[in-house]
């Protein structure tokens, strides 16, 4: 049963086009005339899941050989080009696909999508490029985890212990020796099995005329040539049976910390479960009123920090499955560990057994719809997640009715989602710190 | 398969956003924006927060994180549940210059939003288990922020460039913290949270005339006038030997560099923006393309132009491989010298331009974006008009402006420079490239 007040929460509203190449090239576009600026996005169905064995790192290697040069364009050109047309440019690599994206005065509209399209057809894949890549990233992997406290803590970490196929549980920046055996061959094979046109989706969206841009879509994406989509295996995993420990060293840190991780259901199959789930990590520590927040850092002082988030890397809305929902606290007391798990398993319990308090769902539901529909704002993370819906959940348009979605999540399914992060269906991974206090 | 880039299609003029702004009688200045999009709205209120006294910036931290933790009826809780019912959140920092108070809600609920804020800001409780609460976590965050290597780099930069200025000195002492009582903080917050010289910024699906009168009533028995500020004059940066502090087995250096430079309502502002960004302010920038597309050095190099109350500085930051650490630092020194002796081209300003213009439209184009861009401005007495007429000064700069901005600010001759690494691998190879001073704290 909802009330008025969760009845009258704003919902977002879309005009979206789509629209599928010869070449299999899913087309989202969707026109926002508010201001002179437009999103361009391709997210790649291949991410750090899809890397083969003894490739470690290599889907976030390749990402960077996508920048250095393609059919039409010099190295250096790409960047060079987007950024005197007046906009920002960036890719990223993610455990399900990876991502390229403009956002651009809406003028540069179809610079944009001949830049995307000249590195589908033909990026320039050579032995300097692909050298100076490997070095670039392993400066990338120094300043972001070895050189840093809490560097890729837990997401590089937690995986090889939740979970147990080299798919799900390796090292998603790659260890140096896997990224230095890298050839140029590997990645001529990668390109040609997992960046073909119908592997990828294009979004579009902003201050744009929708059947100009279809038609410049097609001026510069159709002649790409069809290649086989790949067949996407199942990554899933079976629940876990027991309690799984272990600990990481990090040289750097001054505090102790810890991730906690569980694997949750199947994002796409079971949304609404899903959402749940989502709404729960909201609860446990979205703010000083949350559940965790007040046990674990106002009442018992035994965290600096607690976080819980579902997706490697905080988007509750970024992989298929499997997925999973992890809590994270740095504590002062290296000999508090036992005592912040309970704390966390007791709050759990408290939510599972005696459910919630008087309003408790509903600010929760509020600020979820509000955070989520702030992202919406920037041209370029609504293309993204447009792009996003399409490839992963299969409907660009389930942006506009995640609110609604929020809306119907009941009580019980939040109850029934934090019954299920048993302390024997968890990994615990302790972040030992060695570094000066 | 050749085809040409296309061309540039003729640029479409941003809309014409809906203002209203007004001075409140309790001094408070007033900046409403009409930006539909998402229904939502963003709210900055910026209180001036300059201290000369050595005990303000533990004081101030302490201060900024205990200060939604109880206010009128609330308790810490209560508040953030009041908030998070609007949709909203509330978040405080603070540095030399200002105190912020952000935040951010479903835009039919911003006055709401606004009675909450008045609650905090007049009747703020800084209760004492809450406070030793914070000041506790404030100590342990402190130690995390100096655990990494570009605050220790920062904070070593800072001290050489500014020495006993407060601005050296932005980040607070565990100890100091540590001696930080309730009391002193109550009295702070007193004394300096006042509307006489403080700018409420609001931006979003609104109306901005209604929402003036929003603020007034909410916000109207907020009174009070802040001390006048006494801190000296930002000194001018003294080149010296490059400092390198030790951290010890460090696989990268982290190398920054300093001087001064132009705030935004000089003259020559506008060429030393587009100094910068050919130099290092963007990917396609030199130092970027040399350092890291050509020798691979670096996951990347920024250079920017910071803009404080007392004085604006251009700030170099780079981490590199401790093996290639003085390769780094002479070409970062050779593309210095090059762009402060030798002009830059007429295609390198018209990319930095056109990107200037471009990035400054993207990034205006949120609300959030919009409110804090304005809420930056306002503390130079610059506001939208400055956003709106920043392209045509851009448009107006020749390559020989440029070349001029660079010359004078760009000279390695009149920058500071330090590196925080592995000083048993690192020091003789500097060595080898000119004079260098070993850090005593470190």
């Amino acid at each position: 049963m909802s009330r008025s007040a969760t009845v009258s929460k704003p919902t977002p509203t879309f005009d979206l086009t789509h629209h599928t190449l010869d070449n299999g090239l899913r087309v989202v576009v969707a026109p926002d005339r508010s201001a002179p600026v437009v999103g361009v996005a391709v997210l790649y169905d291949v991410g750090i899941r899809s890397e083969p064995e003894g490739r470690t790192g290599f889907a976030h290697l390749f990402e960077h050989l996508m920048f250095q040069g393609s059919a039409n364009l010099e190295k250096l050109e790409h960047f060079r080009y987007v950024q005197s047309s007046g906009g920002t440019f960036n890719g990223s690599t993610h455990f399900d696909y990876t991502d390229y994206f403009e956002a651009l005065p809406s003028n540069a509209l179809e610079r944009g999508l001949f830049l995307e399209a000249d590195r589908m057809l033909a990026p320039r894949i050579t032995e300097e490029n692909l050298s100076n890549q490997l070095d670039v990233v392993k400066e990338e992997i120094r300043v972001n985890v070895m050189n840093r406290p809490y560097g890729g803590f837990p997401w590089l970490v937690l995986p090889s212990v939740l979970f147990d196929t080299f798919a799900n549980s390796h090292n998603g920046y790659g260890g140096f020796e896997d990224l230095e055996s890298a050839t140029v061959d590997d990645a001529r094979d990668f390109f040609r099995k997992y960046y073909a046109p119908a592997n990828a989706v294009l979004a579009v969206s902003g201050d744009l005329d929708v059947d100009e841009t279809l038609a410049l879509v097609e001026r510069h994406f159709g002649p790409i040539r069809k290649r086989p989509r790949p067949k996407r295996p199942s990554f899933a995993e079976p629940p876990l049976a027991g309690e799984r420990r272990a600990a990481h060293d990090d040289p750097h840190a001054p505090i102790p910390a810890v991730a906690i991780g569980y694997r949750v259901g199947d994002p796409i199959k079971d949304l609404d479960g899903h959402l749940a789930n989502v709404l729960l990590t909201e609860l446990l520590t979205d703010g000083d009123a949350s559940r965790l927040q007040r046990r674990l850092v106002q009442r018992d002082h035994l965290v600096t920090d607690v976080g819980a988030y579902i997706g490697e890397f905080g988007d509750p809305f970024d992989e298929r499955d499997p997925t999973a929902l992890t809590i994270t606290a740095h504590y002062p007391d290296a000999g508090s560990l036992e005592a912040i798990l309970l704390a966390i398993d007791e709050e759990l319990v408290r939510v599972a057994d005696q459910g919630l308090e008087p309003g408790e769902l509903d600010r929760v539901r509020t600020r979820l719809v509000s955070v989520l529909m702030r992202e919406l704002d920037a041209v370029l993370s609504r293309t993204l997640n447009f792009a996003k819906f399409e490839l992963l959940y299969g409907r660009a348009g389930l942006v506009a009715e995640l609110p609604g979605r929020l809306a119907a999540v009941t009580e019980d399914a939040v109850r029934r989602a934090a019954a299920a992060l048993r302390p024997d269906a968890r990994a615990v991974v302790e972040l030992v710190a060695g570094g000066v206090r | 398969m050749t085809s040409p880039v296309p061309a540039l299609t003729t640029p479409r003029a941003p809309k014409r956003l809906t203002v209203a702004e007004a001075v409140l009688s309790n001094g408070l200045r007033v900046i409403a924006v009409r930006k539909p999009g998402v229904p939502l709205v963003e709210v900055r209120l910026r209180v001036p927060f300059q201290s000369a006294r050595p005990t303000q910036p533990a004081r101030a931290a302490l201060l900024s994180d205990a200060m939604l933790t109880g206010a009128g009826p609330y308790d810490r809780a209560g508040l953030a549940a009041a908030v998070q019912s609007l949709g909203g959140d509330f978040s405080v920092g603070v540095d030399a210059d200002r105190l912020l108070v952000g935040g951010n809600a479903l835009a039919t609920n911003l006055r709401q939003m606004l009675e909450l804020l008045a609650t905090v800001l007049t009747d703020p409780a800084y209760p004492k288990d809450e406070v030793a609460t914070e000041r506790d976590r404030l100590i342990e965050r402190l130690s995390i922020a100096r655990s990494r290597a570009g605050v220790v780099a920062s904070e070593a930069l800072a001290r050489r460039m500014w020495g006993a200025h407060p601005y050296a000195h932005d980040l607070p002492q565990p100890d100091a913290v540590a001696a930080v009582t309730p009391a002193q903080v109550r009295a702070l917050h007193q004394q300096m949270v006042r509307p006489s010289a403080a700018v409420l910024v609001i931006v979003g699906d609104i109306a901005p005339k209604r929402v003036l009168d929003q603020v007034e009533k909410a916000l109207g028995s907020w009174t009070g006038q802040a001390p006048e500020a006494r801190v000296p004059a930002l000194p001018t940066p003294q080149p010296g030997p490059l400092l390198v502090v030790d951290r010890p087995d460090s696989v990268q250096s982290s190398l920054r560099i300093g001087g001064a430079a132009l705030p935004r309502a000089d003259a020559r502002y506008p060429a030393l923006q587009l100094a910068n960004l050919v130099f290092g302010g963007y990917f396609s920038s030199r130092w970027t393309e040399n350092l890291r597309e050509d020798k691979g050095y670096t996951y990347g190099p920024h250079s920017r132009i910071e803009h404080n109350v007392l004085g604006s500085s251009l700030l170099f930051d780079v981490e590199v491989a401790t093996e290639v650490t003085a390769p780094a630092l002479l070409e970062t020194r050779y593309e210095l010298g090059r762009i402060a002796s030798l002009p830059v081209t007429g295609e390198e300003v018209y990319a930095v331009r056109q990107y200037a213009i471009g990035t400054l439209a993207l990034s205006t184009a949120t609300q959030a974006g919009l409110a804090s861009t304005l809420t930056a401005l306002s503390a130079f007495g610059l506001g939208l008009d400055w956003i709106a007429e920043h392209p045509k000064r851009l448009a107006a700069v020749t390559v020989d402006d440029v070349g001029a901005a660079a010359h004078e600010f760009f000279a390695p001759a009149r920058l500071v420079d330090v590196v925080v690494g592995d000083a048993r691998s690192i020091i003789d190879p500097l060595a080898t490239l000119g004079p260098v001073e070993r850090s005593a704290d470190a």
